[in-house]
This record gives C-alpha cells, structure tokens and sequence, in this order.
C-alpha cells in the first residue's frame, strides 16, 4: 500500500485535494468552482439529485475529464493534465455506474485483468510463461485469490461474468478495482439497481475494503440510508455547485440540502 | 477394527491414527484456491497446540464448548482440542439466527465458543446478555474483526501458535495434557447434538464417547471403509450425520476428509477431490437431477437423443448389473457403452466417478429418483436412523436393495416393532440422555429400556427389511375412512422437477388438498425458454401458465395414486401454489429442511380454509424474518385450482 512516489501520507492527512474546479461541456456547466478533500483512510460520499454534476466529478479525479479551471493535489502533488492510465498508475481505481467488465471473460480473469499496472514482464515473457515470469504470475494470482476469498466470490471464479446477475457482476468489478492495490478507490454508484440483500452484502465488503485494507474510498450513491451509514463525510452538490459538505449528521440538517435534494425525493 | 475397540475416546483414536497413518492425508482445505493437506500426524499436533492454547484459557473438563460455522478444518479440530480436555462440544447450526443461538447456547451453559467468522461473532455478541457464563470466544476467519475487544476474543490460530510455543518451553505441560487425554473415558460425555426439532423444542441428545465409536465402527466394518477412503465434509456441523459419517468414521476408519472452500463450492470442490463415500439427503440428489435435466434441455439435438436412449438402457438393465444379477449379454454391451457415452461423463459432472458407497436418508426419496441414481452405477444405499441412535439403526446392505424400505437392522442393534405400529430400538450409539431434561428423556423411552422413534414401520415379510410409512402421529384417515399418509403422497409431487416442495392436507377432511413451492431453478429456466417474464418469485409462483403446468403434474400423481389401492383415495381436489418459499427462518421447516407440517397449517390457515371453503382465491399475509434476524411483513393473493381427480376402480374388476 505505499504511495510509488510523493510523500507518505499519515491517516487523517489530506490525500486528494479539489481546489476551484470548473468543467464545461460548450455551453453545459458540468462542475461549477468545487472544492474539496479527501482525507486519507475515509470513507467520502458525494450526494446530489441527477444531473449535478458527480459522475462528472469522479472523471475529473480520475483523469478521465481535464478541468478547464482549478488545481487537483493528490498525494501532496499538484497535477498537470493527466490521462486515466497515469491516475491507475499513481493509485486511483473506480468502478462503473454501468458495469464494464470484459463480458466473455471469466470473473477470475477479470480481477488479474486489475493487476495488468503492477505486471512488471512484458508481453513477450508472460506469452512464453516460464522462469519470471510464472513466478509473477504466481504472485498475482495468489494476491487475486485473496480478493476472491475477500469478496467471497469462489463459486463464480470460472464462470464468465456475462453469465452472471447483476449484483455479482458489481462485486467482481469492485474485485477489479481493489485488484489494482489502489491508495484511492473511486466507486460510482456500487448500489444501484440491487435489491435489499445485495446492498447489505456490497455496504458489508465497503466497509471492510475500507478497515481491512485501509483503502481511501469515495462513492457516489443514491441511497440515503446507505450513504448515512458508510461514508465519514459526505460533499453534496446541485447543479454542478457544491451547496453542503460536513458529516452525514450535519449534511443532513442542512437546509439547502434538504431543499436541492432531500426534501423533494423523500 | 480392535484397535478402535481398545480406544474409547475420540482424542486416544486421533493419536492411534497418527501413529499408525502419520503421513496419509487426513483433512483437506480448499483455501485461496489451492487445496491444503494435513496429515494425521499434523493433525494430531495442531489438535495438541490448539488443546494447549485453550486450557490457556481457561476450558476445563466438563465445560461446554459452542461450535458454530461450517465444515472448515479448524472447526473439527475444535472438537478434537475439546475432547482431549475433557471438554463437551456443543455444535450448533451455522444458519440459525441470534434468538435459536441463544437459546442452545444458554441450555447447554457453554463456557466457550469457537466461531467460524464475523457473522457468528457478532450472532454471540448480539445475545451475550442472555449467556452470563460464556468466557472465552475463537474465531476462525479474522477478516472484520481486527477492531473488535479482544480481551474475550481470539483467533484460532493465535490460540493454537499460543499452545504450541506454551508445550515447547514447558514439558511438564505436555505431560499434564498427556494425562488429561488418558484421563478420558468411553463413559465420559463425548458431544452434545440438538436436535433440528421437526416436533418443537430443539433437545440435547447426549452422546457418550464410547457409544459413538462402537456405533461408527460398525458401520466402517459394514462398508468396509479404511484409510483410502475420503469424503467431502459439507452437512453442517450440527448435524448429527455430520457428526457420525464424517467427524466418527473419519477417526475410526482413519479416511481422509475434505473441507469445501465454501458452501456454493461445495458441488465444484467434490469434482475435484472425487469423495469414495458420500452422503447426501434426497433433497440433494432432487436437485443434482433436475439441474442435469434442465442442462439435457439445453443440449443438441443428437445429445439429447443420445442421453434419453442410453438412460432408457440403464432402467432397463443398470440396477441389475449394479446388484450382481443375471443380465443378457446384449444388456451388457450396451450399458458398458452407455457408460462410455454417458453415465460415466454424468458421474464426472456431478463428482460421483469414485463413489464407491452412498447414502440418502433424512426423507423418503422418491423411488424414480432413486433407481435414477442406481441405474447409472452409483452404489446408492439408504439408511434409516436418528440422532437419539448415534445415526445408524438400519442401512441397505449392498447388492440387497429394495427401493422402498430403509434396509436391514445393523448388528448390535436391538430393533422392535411396538403394538402401536411403532419402531423402537436398543443400539450401541444410544444417547445417554437429553441434556438437563429428565422428563423428556424419560418420555421418550419405553419402561424395559427400548427408545421410541416416533415413527410408524413394520419388517416386511419378503425380505426382512424396514420400511416406514410416516411420522407415526401424521399417517391419518379421510372422513370417508381412506388412508391419508400425507409423506407419501408430497413425495410423488416433489419428483417433478419443477415442484421443490408439497405439503398435503386431509386427516379428518373429505378430500387432500395441497400446497405447492415452485422450484426457482427449474421454472425459472422454463420461463425463460417460454419467454415469460417475472419480476420475483412471488410473480412467477402466481402465473397462470406455472399453475397450468403444475395442474397438469398434480393429475397425473392423482393418476398414480389411482393404480394403489391403498392410496387411491386420498387424491388431491385443489391446489395451490404458496407466495413465499417455505424457510427455517419462519420457522415452516427445521434447518435440516423438514416441513413442520402442524405450524404450517396454523400460520396458513386462511388459505387452507379457503381449500376446502370453494373459493378460487384467497389473501394471506404473513410475517417473515430476515436472515439478521429483522422481521417483515408479505402479503398476497393465492389462487386456488381444481384439478381432475382419476375414478377409483372398483376392487378386483380386471381380475380373472
């Protein structure tokens, strides 16, 4: 779990920070002079009704979306432009609001895919797959095993994930995820479209990437009810402008926020 | 088996073991993929360490210690470590909720407890102001517990690191464990299994150490199981057949055993260790057969042929040629290419290609699938008994099968049948008592020593073998006086594939009415191939064309039932197909799946009332539990259906 480079960062300690980030697509004002931290070793939550701008936020952590204003410092370094593989590589990983595994390959497969960043044998030695180059493959497989024991998804190891339901297919994908040892892991919506079993058992694996791994988590989710129980802060944003940012306690009896977005949905 | 005869307590058998199979594999653990193996010898000194790390704490003889999880090594040896101390082991199920947890755990005063995870810590916790006398608890699987107070909680593996590194600085603590395993006697109390309650109140059945090995060795000398054997540890923990076929036989007979990964691997895990003894309840073999035939429906054309051709083959001639019986040379040839083409590849799927020995028992099993599993060469036996017998009272010899008793009574058993039609018995693995209950204890034995079943049988005269007809208390009668055996008749429903479980009603009515569950996988897929779309369960088990389908399975057992006599009255009228699938949770079958036919009655009796009232539809609502314990309430609308009933032929009208 150490940083490849930057400073090591206690616990507590600022692990990424947003500072007057502004996004816009033409004329559509995505994201709106947002600031805010997350702090490592918490679980961060960023609420908002449907168009608020909070997919669009995670792209621009992730690299996915370059800001045209504001300044991002992740691991105490401030980033230029920066492409979503660089981010993988400095230790950010995500999941999908839609799932977007490789559907023909199996879940086990899919979770080494996770790994492909820390393979350090090239194309040619891992075709061959012998001497190093299996004793890598050894390494990664074991460390992919213990994600599946983790997740507790031995039964589905062989099958190919297209096969699978939905809730499993979020639960390899956050396999994927954790896959890439990642300081910062970015989950979109783990819980959507589940029933009331399968976001027990998602919140349950949250909550223990988070403590067994220490893992830095940030997630966007609909449910209040599980949003309230996770997350230690929770960023809310409305149309693209942060309007409340606090625990779940304090969000909550936020006035603004319940006008935006609590007071109308519930 | 003499050198079982002179140990008369698990732990002395463990280190006869080691000595004489110190480096055969005893316990196997599929873990992060790989399957691990542990020789007797290893055993024996992880049980010795983990024996060691616990008198640490504090477990003294006579304690009782709580085991709850599923088959992992670690848990088994929870038993051994126990046992060495003098310690009573109390497993209990892995899936029961907080409430039933307490209450086992408060009845048996358990003073330890050893866990499998986070789950079962937190069950204990949850209840820990109901268990004043629970000191200690170990957990196997750490994962979620690093934040918890550790001052009462331990990991089993610092527990046995503990004892170890305690027994190699102090020999005068080996010695003093030596002395404590010699200690041991075969009268002393070896375990303490509840039973699953089918009929109320779960019981403590107390087993004593000498009871349980000269049960298990009879056994192992009737099957001639020896140290090549292996078996795949999945039944719970809890179970008494767990206890005695897999926990008993292993340390008597010396086979080696393998823990599944984790309960949905269990069926993947035992292709690849390839068991030589299994058992399995009925329920299972139900479903490894309808999960083959829903797979045959999917399959090509020529496979499909191929598969139904060589399964015609294998009715025709495959249970003689599995019973030693004469069969045409033609018959020969083509079973044996049969099993070239198919049943061998079928045994391979379903991980039974080395079976030598396997048993059923717990429910009747219906006899097409029975001789299903015969056909194709599986040595399939059954085996009649109960937790008061240490399991075993009468089993199939090989070769000598007949499909609708339950076998000949074992040696050393003393089997009679009562006036009253009841089976009663005397065994070597007879339980001592119930557990802090005199009066029930006294209840269920007779005044000359003979322990009642409960059950209704009779020795058939033909060949010698037991048959049982029903729970003795629910075989009842029609107002028009025919014979309603309500076991009998759910039987023949639950054979089809698409119905997972029946519950008939009728004692004391005009006609039998039933209630049906719809089972997921198999309607599923049909819907699936019909293109119906359902949301939940609840809508599927209420579609028109479900109940169209079941209708027509529901003539044709009132066909069947047509062509006994016996039976022939009893057919059913109307039907209906529950909302919700019958769980232990609310308590409508016992965890080892029974249905507890007097509580479901009750809780439903709206909708059995409209089964005899004439109405077409009824609304039910019922509270349900949710596996933390949580309690919901589901309401529905169950329609009811009349469905053909086959005249009964008058008496002797074909005959002459």
């Amino acid at each position: 779990m150490r940083a490849p480079h930057g400073a090591e960062i206690a616990a507590g300690d600022v692990l990424l920070a947003v500072e007057d980030v502004s996004l816009a697509f033409g004329g559509v004002k995505a994201v709106t002079g947002v600031s805010f931290d997350i702090r490592k070793g918490e679980i961060r939550a960023i609420i908002g009704p449907n168009g608020a701008g909070k997919t669009s936020m995670l792209n621009v952590i992730n690299g996915f979306y370059q800001p045209q204003r504001g300044r991002i410092t992740f691991k105490g370094k401030a980033r230029a432009q920066m492409r979503p593989y660089e981010a993988a590589l400095g230790g950010i990983a995500r999941t999908f609001q839609n799932v977007a595994l490789f559907k023909g390959m199996t879940a086990l497969d899919n979770i080494m895919a996770g790994r492909t960043l820390k393979m350090r044998r090239g194309f040619f030695w891992q075709l061959i797959r012998v001497g190093p180059a299996l004793t890598e493959e050894r390494e990664h497989r074991h460390r992919v095993e213990q994600i599946i024991d983790f997740l507790k998804i031995q039964h589905i190891r062989k099958i190919p994930v297209g096969k699978l339901p939905y809730g499993l297919q979020k639960r390899v994908e956050l396999g994927r995820a954790l896959a890439m040892e990642p300081d910062l892991l970015l989950l979109d919506e783990p819980m959507a479209g589940m029933n009331l079993e399968e976001k027990e058992d998602m919140s349950r694996f949250i909550l223990d990437v988070n403590d067994h791994y220490g893992t830095t988590i940030a997630l966007i989710e609909h449910d209040m009810g599980v949003v309230m129980d996770l997350s230690d802060r929770v960023l809310v944003l409305d149309h693209g402008v942060k309007i409340a940012d606090g625990t779940p306690a304090e969000v909550q009896a936020d006035q603004a926020v319940i006008d935006a977005y609590l007071g109308v949905s519930h | 088996m003499s050198a079982a005869a002179r140990a008369d307590t698990f732990p002395k058998l463990l280190i006869r073991n080691a000595r004489l199979f110190a480096d055969r594999p005893a316990y196997r653990h599929k873990d992060l993929g790989i399957w691990q193996v542990w020789t007797w010898g290893e055993v024996l000194a992880q049980a010795r360490a983990y024996a060691a790390g616990l008198s640490r704490l504090g477990l003294q003889r006579g304690d009782t210690i709580a085991i709850v999880g599923s088959n992992r090594p670690r848990l088994y040896w929870s038993f051994m470590a126990a046992q060495m101390l003098g310690a009573v082991p109390v497993p209990v199920y892995a899936d029961a909720v907080a409430d039933e947890l307490a209450f086992v755990l408060a009845h048996s005063d358990v003073r330890f407890a050893a866990v499998e995870d986070q789950e079962q810590v937190d069950k204990i916790l949850s209840v820990s102001e109901r268990l004043p006398k629970l000191a200690q608890v170990v957990y196997d699987e750490p994962r979620g517990l690093r934040d918890y107070d550790h001052s009462r909680l331990h990991a089993i593996d610092d527990v046995i690191n503990d004892g170890r590194e305690a027994l190699a600085k102090d020999s005068a603590l080996g010695q003093k464990l030596d002395r404590e395993i010699e200690a041991g006697q075969g009268s002393d109390r070896s375990v303490i299994l509840y039973t699953s309650g089918t009929t109320g109140q779960s019981k403590g059945v107390v087993l004593s150490a000498i009871g349980c090995i000269n049960a298990a060795s009879d056994t192992v000398a009737f099957d001639e199981l020896d140290e090549r054997d292996e078996a795949l540890a999945y039944l719970p923990l809890a179970w008494v057949g767990d206890h005695y076929l897999n926990y008993a036989q292993a340390l008597v007979s010396a086979f080696c055993l393998a823990c599944p990964e984790s309960t949905d691997t269990a069926m993947a895990d035992m292709k690849e260790i390839g068991p030589t003894f299994f058992f399995a309840p009925p329920r299972v073999f139900e479903q490894m057969l309808t999960r083959v035939m829903i797979r045959m429906e999917d399959a090509g054309a020529l496979k499909r042929r191929l598969f139904h051709a060589f399964l015609a083959v294998a009715r025709r001639h495959g249970e003689k040629i599995l019973n030693g019986e004469r069969v045409p040379l033609v018959g020969r040839a083509l079973y044996a290419l049969g099993e070239l083409l198919v049943y061998g590849p079928l045994k391979n799927v379903l991980g039974l290609s080395q079976v030598r020995i396997a048993y059923t028992a717990g429910e009747a099993i219906g006899p097409d699938l029975f001789s299903f599993f015969r056909s194709i060469g599986l040595n399939l036996k059954q085996l009649y008994g109960q937790t008061e017998a240490f399991l075993y009272l009468t089993a199939q010899p090989d070769g000598k099968i007949y499909s609708d008793t339950v076998g000949a009574v074992m040696n050393n058993v003393d089997l009679r049948i009562a006036e009253s039609g009841e089976v009663q018995f005397k065994s070597p693995g007879q339980f001592v008592g119930y557990f802090k209950d005199e009066a029930k204890t006294a209840e269920a034995m007779t005044p000359d020593g003979y322990v009642k079943t409960g059950d209704a049988g009779f020795i058939d005269p033909k060949t010698g073998h037991l048959k049982i007809i029903d729970r003795a208390k629910d075989v009842g009668r029609l107002t028009g006086g025919a014979l309603f055996a309500p076991k009998y008749i759910e039987n023949k429903l639950k054979f089809y594939p698409n119905i997972r479980e029946a519950v008939v009603f009728g004692d004391k009515c005009d006609f039998a009415t039933a209630m049906l569950n719809i089972d997921l996988t198999a309607v599923g897929n049909w819907a699936e191939r019909n293109n119906v779309v359902y949301g939940s369960y609840q809508e599927l088990a209420a579609h028109p064309q479900v109940y169209e389908m079941l209708a027509r399975h529901v003539e044709e057992t009132n066909a069947s039932l047509a062509q006994e006599q016996a039976m022939a009255g009893a057919q059913i009228k109307r039907f209906l197909i529950l909302h919700k699938e019958l769980d232990a949770d609310d308590g409508e079958v016992t965890r080892t799946q029974k249905v507890r036919r007097s509580f479901v009655a009750e809780r439903y009796r709206p909708l059995i009332d409209a089964l005899y009232g004439g109405a077409s539809e009824a609304d039910i609502s019922t509270e349900v539990t949710f596996e933390d314990g949580r309690k919901g309430v589901l309401s529905a609308r169950v329609k009811i259906r009349d469905v053909a009933t086959v005249p009964v032929p008058a008496a002797m009208e074909k005959a002459a």
